[in-house]
């Protein structure tokens, strides 16, 4: 398929702290031969506060959302979290506290939402995306991409047409790391025993750098292999999807 | 006590107060196999570590005191309906607590998972503790008794007041999760499947 | 004394992450508790995966309990007349106190000092066995995992196997010093040890006259109680003793015969990983000159049944694979949870039947993975329903700072300028990166993060200001 105009949903942690992985999401499309439109009126999916138990006051998150979307012709976003989100929540939530409207004009946008694999693989039809990544790499599917989201081996699909990249398997790769959100503070112990299993697994594959659909859980995991000084890099899907022999991403060690 | 009755009943209703339609059950599974896979059984049943004996209708009587003589069991009590073919008089006893071991009928068998269904009112099955009790329990299973799968067996069953299902020796996986044959229940469990 | 409406004590514990830090501490128990998961998680995996209809037979499960929840006063109604018509005596019970209460009269009565128990999750939810020695009759524990933990005076840490928080080792330390008559030099093979408690509880199944069990299932039309079990403790105190009281919770009705096809598949393949339990037993009224006894009870159960959000947690059949299957639960173990009811399915029970406001701190212990979801047999959306239950926490806890937090967040996210001005004051955040690229302590609450993890330095543009320049 040619010449989508998609607009991207960048997420609140991509934009405020992984800036990168927004970049790299606008130059994998646009050099795919897509047009890249990114509403100015988006925020955040609310995810955080449905799932603290704040779904009321998510209610005017999820309009804002809507609203910023509600032109869109095809929505994108970077993670497999927020996506599941807006395609399993916002209508139930609007439905509960926000009324009939916007619960039905939360599905119409949550139908034309797709998380970056899933658009790749399933709406545009590539899993070769010319991109050129000469590092051992590792991939830990993350929760909601997979048992929310269904997104199955799309991202390992995109990843073994990669030029030059040494996939390695993560043994127990379907346990959660721990992140959670919130639970990531409110049951900070039981959180880091079970990202200390996921770091565990991650080195031990050799891997240089370890990937994964969202921002979110490779800020748990990549904060975690940080204080360990472990030499391994988290990098998001969408910059290993983007990197290309004229264009290779520089991958440092910590 | 009708006070606790009249009230949990109270609650009940008040809770369905908006009464929710009860949803159509999806029947979309196999609800009908047919008559079972011999063989599959017999492997199913030798996965529980059951022992398995093949014979045919000529040969059962054969086969059972084959069984018996090679457990070593001079005395072993029987269902009463049990016939007298299968276990001769000689070594038929009337005590399940001293006897070491009891041979019985069942009244269906599923293949699919290896499990036998005892009925209890059925004279060649007997009273629960009859099979309970000794440490070995024969069974002599006839071929048109084995059915494919658990809905055909559940089917079979209806009406069948007092029943035991037996897959296997009697075991525990309370240790470490780690499966061991032998517990409380016979710790062997010996299946005669007449072709 | 206890008043009614006073959540059972065997329902809450300390708060779960205050427990779960004890309990993380402790390096054997994280062993046992990973070997006997990942074993049992192996063999749930290749059993379900051999059965071609699962899918179907998953959706029939929960459609069937649905149905039976729609109509529960009918189905009771109806179960009560089978039992009383074939000769069982029906009593009732609206919480833990009164349940626990209605079988110790009815085993005193019968004059006996000792009852053998089959393992039964009502029981422990009520707390009978300390009810029982409260009247002077002393209660034993027939079921492998159940006897470990009563002579190690324990309390169980799983639904199916009570004792998984043991390794052998110290369940043979256990026997040979609280086991009366036990082998001096006992080994400590499973294999060992299950016959040591063979030899112990055979006297027992034999002389002692009062049973006391739960059911896995109550078929209404014909009065059928269904246990489903493996060793044959559940058969010998089925059997032998003259009187049985069975324990049962009212969610646990199906409406008939047929339907037991459905869970006969469902249950044994998701709990114990096997084709089939080595024992079922069926029973429609007393057998064989028993006397018999059915206690229906609520304890909490209406309640749940009342929140239209919450009520599909009693399909629960207590198969056990949400447990088996959790990370939190694998690293923690049941005790932290401090409910007879831990794990995923756990952490919604136990707070419906208390009420939320008793059990605030079980909705959060999930990191919201999803696996539990996945491996129910009867397809509870555990994820949403702790999501739920998490909003009643919210709803009914007083304005704290995480409220005071959320409320403000929300205000900036819901208008694009105010988000992106609050991004901008974010970059402040770069003063807090005393290494180049993180952030290695923050104050609290946000030093619960950085306790264990960096957090990235914020960037000097955030995305959106990088679109504008672009």
């Amino acid at each position: 398929m040619s010449g989508v105009r998609v607009a991207l949903f960048v997420t609140c942690l991509v934009d405020g702290l992984f800036p990168d992985v927004g970049k790299a999401t606008v130059t994998l499309l646009e050099r795919l031969g897509h047009e890249v439109v990114v509403p100015r009126g988006q925020t955040c999916c609310g995810q955080m506060h449905v799932n603290t138990g704040y779904a009321r006051q998510a209610v005017p998150i999820i309009r804002n959302h809507v609203e910023a979307f509600a032109d869109a012709d095809v929505v994108v976003t970077p993670s497999g979290s927020c996506a599941g989100s807006i395609r399993h929540q916002h209508a139930d939530v609007a439905a509960e506290h926000g009324g009939r409207r916007l619960a039905a004009a939360a599905e119409e946008v949550a139908g034309k939402t797709y998380e970056l694999s899933e658009f790749l693989v399933d709406v545009l039809g590539v899993t070769d995306v010319g991109a050129y990544f000469p590092h051992r790499v590792t991939y830990h599917p993350t929760c909601h991409s997979l048992r929310i989201l269904r997104v199955g081996d799309r991202p390992l699909r995109l990843l073994r047409e990669v030029r030059g990249i040494d996939l390695v398997e993560l043994p127990s790769a379907d346990t959660c790391c721990g992140f959670g959100g919130t639970f990531a503070l409110k049951n900070a112990d039981t959180s880091t025993a079970m990202l200390a299993d996921k770091m565990t697994n991650i080195v031990g594959t050799g891997a240089r750098v370890v990937t994964a659909g969202d921002a979110s859980c490779l800020m748990h995991i990549g904060g975690g292999l940080s204080r360990l000084r472990a030499g391994v890099r988290p990098v998001h899907l969408a910059q290993v999807l983007a990197s290309t022999a004229a264009a290779p991403m520089a991958v440092a060690v910590r | 006590m009708s006070t606790a009755r009249a009230e949990v009943l109270r609650r009940v209703r008040a809770a369905l107060a908006h009464r929710p339609p009860a949803p159509d059950v999806p029947r979309d599974y196999r609800r009908s196999g047919g008559p079972g896979d011999l063989d599959l059984f017999a492997d199913r049943l030798r996965d529980y570590r059951a022992r398995v004996r093949l014979t045919t209708p000529d040969e059962v009587t054969a086969a059972v005191v084959a069984a018996l003589r090679e457990r070593g069991l001079r005395q072993v009590v029987a269902a009463p309906g049990v016939p007298a073919a299968w276990v001769p008089d000689d070594i038929r006893s009337d005590d399940h607590h001293t006897a070491g071991g009891v041979v019985t009928a069942c009244h269906v068998a599923i293949a699919e998972t290896g499990t036998i269904v005892l009925d209890h009112d059925a004279r060649d099955q007997g009273a629960r503790a009859l099979t309970l009790l000794p440490d070995y329990h024969l069974v002599v299973v006839r071929r048109e008794q084995v059915v494919a799968g658990v809905p055909d067996a559940v089917a079979a069953l209806a009406g069948v007041r007092t029943q035991t299902w037996v897959s296997g020796p009697s075991a525990t996986s309370d240790i470490e999760l780690e499966r061991v044959e032998g517990v409380h229940g016979p710790r062997t469990l010996e299946v005669v499947v007449v072709r | 004394m206890t008043f009614l409406g006073m959540p059972s004590r065997n329902l809450v514990g300390e708060p779960f992450p205050r427990a779960a830090r004890a309990a993380l501490g402790n390096a054997q128990l994280r062993r046992n508790l990973a070997k006997a998961t990942g074993t049992i998680r192996a063999k749930r995996a290749s059993v379900v995966a051999e059965v071609p209809d699962w899918a179907g037979l998953r959706a029939a499960g929960a459609a069937i309990k649905d149905a039976v929840l729609a109509d529960l006063d009918t189905h009771l109604l109806r179960l009560e007349e089978a039992l009383t018509a074939r000769g069982t005596t029906v009593h009732w019970a609206r919480d833990a106190e009164e349940a626990a209460r209605v079988v110790t009269e009815l085993v005193t009565a019968t004059g006996t000092t000792e009852v053998i128990k089959v393992k039964s999750m009502a029981t422990a939810e009520i707390g009978l066995n300390d009810a029982l020695a409260a009247a002077g009759v002393r209660a034993v524990e027939t079921d492998l995992a159940e006897l470990i933990v009563q002579l190690g005076d324990d309390r169980p840490s799983h639904i199916l196997v009570p004792a998984i928080h043991r390794g052998r080792a110290e369940i043979r330390d256990l026997f040979r010093r609280e086991m009366p008559g036990v082998d001096p030099d006992l080994p400590d093979d499973p294999a060992a040890l299950a016959e040591a408690a063979r030899r112990y509880l055979r006297h027992k199944f034999t002389t002692v006259d009062v049973a006391i069990s739960g059911a896995n299932f109550a078929v209404a039309d014909s009065g059928a109680l269904v246990v489903v079990e493996s060793e044959g403790n559940g058969r010998m105190c089925l059997t032998l003793p003259r009187t049985l009281i069975s324990v049962v919770g009212i969610e646990k009705l199906v409406p008939t015969w047929q339907d037991l096809e459905v869970f006969l598949q469902l249950l044994p393949r998701s709990s114990t990983g096997e084709r089939m339990n080595p024992y079922t037993s069926v029973w429609t009224g007393p057998t064989e000159g028993q006397t018999s006894h059915v206690v229906l009870v609520d304890n909490g159960r209406t309640a749940t049944l009342a929140d239209p959000r919450g009520r599909a947690a009693l399909r629960c059949i207590r198969c056990s694979a949400c447990l088996n299957s959790c990370p939190v639960y694998e690293r923690t173990g049941g005790h932290a949870y401090g409910s007879v009811y831990p794990g995923p399915i756990g952490a919604v029970l136990s707070p419906q039947l208390t009420g939320v406001r008793h059990n605030k701190t079980l909705p959060f212990a999930s990191s919201l993975c999803g696996v539990c979801y996945d491996v129910c047999p009867v397809a509870i959306d555990i994820p949403s329903m702790l999501v739920h239950l998490r909003g009643e926490v919210a709803r009914t806890t007083a304005p704290n700072a995480e409220s005071a937090a959320m409320r403000a967040l929300a205000w900036a996210m819901s208008d694009s300028r105010r988000w992106a001005r609050a991004l901008r004051a974010g970059r402040l955040g770069r003063a807090l990166g005393r290494r180049r690229d993180r952030i290695g302590r923050l104050p609290p609450p946000l030093s619960a993060w950085t306790d264990a993890r960096d957090l990235p330095r914020p960037p000097r543009q955030t995305f959106r200001d990088w679109w504008e320049t672009r």
